[in-house]
């Protein structure tokens, strides 16, 4: 794809996600939004690629049908393919991971990624953390709304998931270690002192459960 | 700082199960190919449409280069092993805990999750000139930018240069020289093992690569041999930030000891070279010395013997230096 046509990828995508928001709104199944921005020739004329374009993805436990560029990032997938706009983008360049997401429950950067590289993986966002039934938030929400962290929070989700893999992994962290474990999520607000209350905070409501 | 241009230009997504059918698309496209293991050095490249490689052919589907298994002797590394799986990996704590502490030193969490020990030797030089697309020496050009008498070279070598002054960036780099690992390069008809030493080369070898990787090779396995397991290890990672940066220097050393008397020794240092430098002239003169204080002086003294600063880069001398005396003192 050539730059002219990718900068209208992104020019089109407010009136497009009005539009797909509406769609999802009323019911339909938001698997096929995914499909439906890819065939609505918003892409413009594509380069073969022996990757497959129609994929499905499991994400935040669902199954969705999506229409992938070869040379797309998860991140891109996500946001304007699926709405699912809670994983930021700050810098596009693994450097500030504010699209952090879960691979297989593995903290990793949405933005350099490709979306066909975990085809077969799980995918979890900042979505898909609380409960689908109840909208009941998950331990670390909860904790971040317990001790107020963050200021501006863009980069809350991006350390939100990184906290969730923490204390999956490790419920009883030091404040050391926690520090460690968020070291690949920058706050541009410099909120760290509270943003590591909410880790400790996660993590003990963790070792509750 | 990097622009945000939204799409990454087209190329086409090859992803084999196996080596065989890897080396085969490696094959069919030539230069026109790009081998992508973890994808944390090839984005920005991409993304910068500094290369606009036609076809990629994604290694992260293919099972026989992932993994750690016990070897013969000592530990086999799949190529598209995660540095996460290094730092965590039982064996590779107990007895070569060098290259988990180097492997742990990487970036950030994000990256180690999903870059591959591979794709860290593999990738290719930071220098800001070259990464923006400069048509540089390294580039195919004909001058270094970053040599200029303007230039910016504060993060550049003080050493082992030729033409080009970029530097290797690469943290597990001078952890697998000091653990002597073999690299093996499969190409489409023959295989070699590489010394990890020799598996990195200087820009007076060749200054469009970084190893002896050319165009259609693809390497599958870092074997680390037993014979400096559970050595006495010293690792130091000097940067700015505590996270996400490279080394500005680095030291990774292997003694063997007794008592205080070092038997042996391997010493290396990266961020200081276009290659991990291994430090001949310091292992002879402390191998069979017992490590006081004036040894280590003396080592750091000749560590950096030779070496020839740049207009923004004399810091480097003194934190090579100490880093080495730093190394040698951790015996006593
Ligand atoms: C923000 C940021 C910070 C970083 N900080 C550090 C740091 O502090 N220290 C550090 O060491 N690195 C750092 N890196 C560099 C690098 O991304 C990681 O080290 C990572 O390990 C690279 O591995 P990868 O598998 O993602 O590489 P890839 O990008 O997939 O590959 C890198 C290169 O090696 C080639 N390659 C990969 N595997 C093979 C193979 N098996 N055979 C042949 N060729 C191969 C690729 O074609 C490519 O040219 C950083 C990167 C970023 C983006
Ligand atoms: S947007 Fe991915 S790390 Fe910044
Ligand atoms: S709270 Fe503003 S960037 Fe973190």
């Amino acid at each position: 794809m050539g730059e002219a046509e990718s900068v209208g990828l992104l020019e089109t995508k407010y009136s497009r996600r009005k539009f797909i928001k509406s769609v999802i709104a009323v019911g339909a199944t938001a698997s096929s939004a995914g499909y439906f921005i890819g065939g609505s020739g918003l892409l413009g004329a594509q380069s073969s690629g022996t990757a497959e374009r129609l994929i499905t993805l499991t994400i935040n436990g669902q199954q969705r049908r999506v229409d992938v560029l070869p040379n797309e990032t998860l991140a891109m997938t996500l946001r304007y393919r699926l709405n699912l706009t809670g994983t930021k983008l700050g810098c596009d360049r693994a450097e500030c991971g504010a699209c952090t997401v879960l691979v297989d429950g593995v903290n990793q950067y949405g933005c350099s990624m490709l979306t066909n590289q975990v085809r077969g993986s799980s995918i979890t966002t900042i979505e898909g953390l609380e409960n689908p039934d109840t909208g009941e938030l998950s331990l670390v929400q909860q904790a971040v709304i317990d001790e107020g962290g963050f200021q501006c929070a863009f980069c809350a989700p991006g350390f939100i998931m990184s906290m969730t893999a923490m204390v999956n992994e490790n419920p009883n962290p030091t404040r050391a270690e926690a520090a460690h474990a968020l070291s690949g999520n920058l706050c541009r607000c410099g909120d760290y002192d509270k943003i590591l209350n909410c880790a400790m905070r996660a993590a003990e409501l963790a070792r509750s459960v | 700082m990097a622009i945000i241009r939204d799409m990454i230009p087209a190329f086409e997504l090859f992803q084999p199960t196996t080596v065989e059918d890897a080396l085969a698309l490696m094959a069919e496209h030539g230069e026109g190919g790009w081998v992508l293991a973890g994808g944390l050095d090839s984005y920005d490249w991409f993304k910068d449409r500094i290369k606009r490689p036609e076809a990629v052919i994604d290694l992260g589907g293919i099972d026989e280069l992932k993994g750690i298994i016990d070897g013969q002797d000592g530990l086999e590394i799949g190529a598209m092993t995660t540095l996460t799986e290094i730092v965590r990996h039982e064996r590779v704590r107990s007895e070569y805990i060098l290259l988990a502490d180097a492997a742990e030193h990487v970036a950030t969490p994000q990256i180690r999750n999903q870059g591959t020990l591979g794709g860290n030797i593999s990738q290719d030089t930071r220098c800001w000139y070259y990464r923006s697309g400069w048509a540089c020496y390294r580039a195919g050009g004909n001058t270094c930018y970053a040599a200029a008498p303007q230039a910016m070279n504060r993060e550049h070598a003080i050493t082992g240069t030729s033409r080009c002054v970029a530097v290797n960036p690469s943290d597990t780099a001078p952890a697998l020289v000091a653990l002597d690992a073999k690299m093996t390069v499969r190409g489409r008809r023959s295989s070699n093992v590489y010394d990890a030493e020799d598996f990195f080369i200087g820009p007076a070898t060749d200054i469009t690569r970084m190893t002896v990787l050319e165009p259609g090779d693809l390497l599958t396995q870092i074997d680390i041999p037993s014979e400096w397991a559970n050595a006495h290890f010293y690792y130091e990672k000097v940067r700015d930030r505590g996270s996400w940066d490279f080394q500005l220097v680095s030291v990774a050393a292997a003694f063997k000891t007794s008592g205080n008397t070092i038997d042996d020794a391997r010493i290396a240092v990266n961020g200081v070279a276009p290659f991990p430098v291994r430090l001949d002239a310091v292992e002879r003169l402390v191998k069979g010395a017992a490590v006081d204080e004036a040894l280590a002086i003396e080592a750091g003294e000749i560590a950096i013997q030779g070496s020839r600063p740049l207009k923004h880069n004399e810091y480097k001398q003194p934190m090579m230096s100490n880093l080495v005396r730093r190394a040698v003192r951790s015996v006593a």
